[in-house]
């Protein structure tokens, strides 16, 4: 904005300030019926959906749900969209901080005069589209599933490991055959042709990148589960 | 009859009475009143009249000292622009929905232990025992994501509105760390109940944060206080949660009011100011805050049109 332009604005404003109402008790009004809505939701939302606690966190335990509360979906699902173990860092903090950063510094690379929405379509465009983004992938996180049975054809010396990759969560991340969800771990549907035995026992206990360590069950699940998953081929 | 505060205060420390004023005798007191005393109110009359003026006392004395009353009626009564709607709304409803997250979790903090063995079940104990305990947390909770949903809504709205702009730029800055930290606040408080989504969940986010460039694994080294996740950082996030964060968002919330009220709000970008032919005449109240500094004298032209007839705008009150 020229300084003639903010000039221009101020003078406008002023205008339009001396055409308008009292904050007391106009705006104030609105305001508190506003927030009687909020508190009323808030209320409503305790009553009828209460908040009732889930087991108690357990290390060793093979039943749990990695997953984020609602509001972090999106950053879940950018997660699973990106695949590439070397996209990872960029996925998980890359284009967060790049959109962080975008957002904090828009008035000071966004400095035209106009305001009207429909005037300023770069603008508009980007924010419409934004929001479309963070629907989606909010959306699509909510129906990612995070299944805890595993439906495919399992040799009976590999039922225990496979019911340990069930019950341990693993398929909130990682797809097997078609169970699970695509991301944002890699498929496991043929990990044991990819991979050793002894490389699959490490990326389990260790936990590599965004992946929890699962170090803490049972020695004999573990290798139950290194044993179901390095027959996969 | 004397003043309350004549009363509590000792005589060399009160204020000297002005000539004229009550108290002070502006001619000699009359023959009579050496003989007879003039009547006198009962006691129980002075006393009513007494604690009457009690509350109106304590007002003026701490007004003495803040002088702040000229500030906070001209915040009351500064002009919103023509045209100031619903959408306006949403930022003091993210403020409201903040408050109920704060009274709600002081009473939730007066049951909860942070520690690995204890958080469980203190939460289960607030739950079961206490009185409108699942009421409360409840609240909290869902309270959390209608914070998330009103201070997203309330972004788009300052977004579409064009709100950012001159010279509001500094208000959207705050505002987007106030997004930060909101969104900080979520996510730390979710490990607090300690139950298997939690403790999951926060290791993910975690791990997420341990994949960042540079600064990735410290933040979560940091975040996780140890090589596992379990007591200390329990006790991590709950200080992140329950002290860092919200004193850091009470202190902007602070700034981000304070710039609203001095710069006033955005008037929505369609309406149009049609300029008056006549000044017209603006209340009294219009003073205060809505003076801005931006006009180097509060009358005068503006934008070719003779404004007068508002004494004090533009001259804010001390
Ligand atoms: C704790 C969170 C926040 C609170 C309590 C809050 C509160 C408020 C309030 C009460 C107003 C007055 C006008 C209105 O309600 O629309 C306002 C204005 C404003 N807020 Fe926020 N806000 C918060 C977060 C944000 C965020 C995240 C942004 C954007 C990134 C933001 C940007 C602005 C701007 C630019 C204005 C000036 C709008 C105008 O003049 O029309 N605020 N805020």
């Amino acid at each position: 904005m020229k300084p003639s332009e903010k000039q221009a604005y101020l003078e406008e404003y002023e205008l339009l300030k001396k055409k308008g109402k009292p904050f007391f008790p106009y705006a104030v009004m609105k305001d508190s019926v506003m927030a009687l809505i909020v508190v009323g939701v808030i209320i409503a939302m305790s009553i009828l959906l209460g908040a009732e606690q889930g087991p108690k966190a357990d290390p060793t335990t093979t039943t749990y749900v990695p997953r984020p509360e609602w509001y972090f979906f999106f950053l879940f699902e950018v997660l699973r969209v990106i695949k590439p173990p070397e996209l990872v860092p960029l996925a998980t903090i890359g284009i967060p901080t790049i959109c962080m950063v975008l957002l904090l510094l828009l008035p000071f690379y966004d400095r035209g005069p106009e305001r009207r929405p429909e005037r300023r379509p770069l603008a508009t465009t980007a924010g419409i589209l934004t929001i479309l983004a963070m629907g989606y992938l909010t959306y699509a996180g909510a129906v990612a599933g995070s299944p805890t049975e595993i439906d495919m054809k399992v040799a009976p010396q590999y039922k225990a490991g496979s019911e340990v990759v069930a019950g341990s969560g693993c398929l909130a991340c990682h797809k097997l055959g078609e169970n699970g969800n695509n991301g944002p771990g890699p498929e496991l549907t043929h990990i044991g042709a990819r991979i050793p035995r002894a490389a699959i026992l490490r990326s389990i206990e260790i936990g590599p990148s965004i992946m929890p360590s699962f170090r803490e069950l049972p020695k004999e699940k573990l290798n139950e589960l290194a044993d179901f998953l390095s027959s996969l081929h | 009859m004397p003043k309350l505060a004549d009363l509590l205060v000792p005589a060399p420390l009160r204020k000297t009475p002005k000539p004229g004023e009550a108290g002070v005798p502006k001619t000699p007191a009359p023959q009579d009143l050496k003989t007879s005393p003039p009547e006198r109110p009962t006691d129980l009359g002075r006393f009513g009249e007494k604690a009457l003026e009690a509350p109106m006392e304590s007002v003026a004395w701490i007004d003495q000292r803040m002088a702040a009353s000229g500030f906070l009626t001209g915040m009351l009564f500064r002009k919103v622009p023509k045209g100031t709607n619903w959408f306006y709304t949403l930022g003091s409803a993210t403020l409201f929905a903040f408050i109920v997250q704060a009274v709600t979790g002081v009473f939730l903090a007066m049951f909860y232990t942070p520690s690995t063995t204890q958080a469980y079940s203190s939460i289960a104990h607030i739950n079961n025992d206490v009185f409108l305990g699942q009421f409360v947390h409840g609240m909290h909770k869902w309270g959390a994501s209608v914070m998330v949903i009103l201070i997203f809504l309330h972004m788009g709205r300052t977004f579409f509105f064009g709100a950012y702009k001159y010279p509001r730029e500094l208000n959207w800055v705050i505002g987007v760390v106030l997004l930060i930290l909101t969104m900080t606040m979520a996510f730390t408080g979710y490990l607090l109940p300690f139950d298997q989504r939690s403790y999951w969940a926060s290791i993910v986010g975690i791990n997420i944060n341990g994949t960042g460039p540079i600064v990735g694994p410290y933040l979560s080294d940091f975040l996780r206080a140890g090589p596992e996740v379990g007591a200390t950082t329990l006790s991590r996030f709950y200080a992140i949660h329950m002290l860092l964060v919200p004193g850091a968002i009470i202190a902007l919330i602070g700034a981000h009011l304070y710039l609203v009220v001095k710069l006033g709000t955005t008037a929505p970008p369609w309406t149009k100011a049609d300029k008056p032919r006549i000044a017209e005449p603006t209340t009294l109240l219009d003073a205060g805050v809505a003076g801005n500094g931006y006009h180097p004298n509060g009358t005068g032209t503006i934008a070719g049109v003779q404004i007068d007839g508002h004494g004090g705008d533009g001259t804010a009150t001390a």
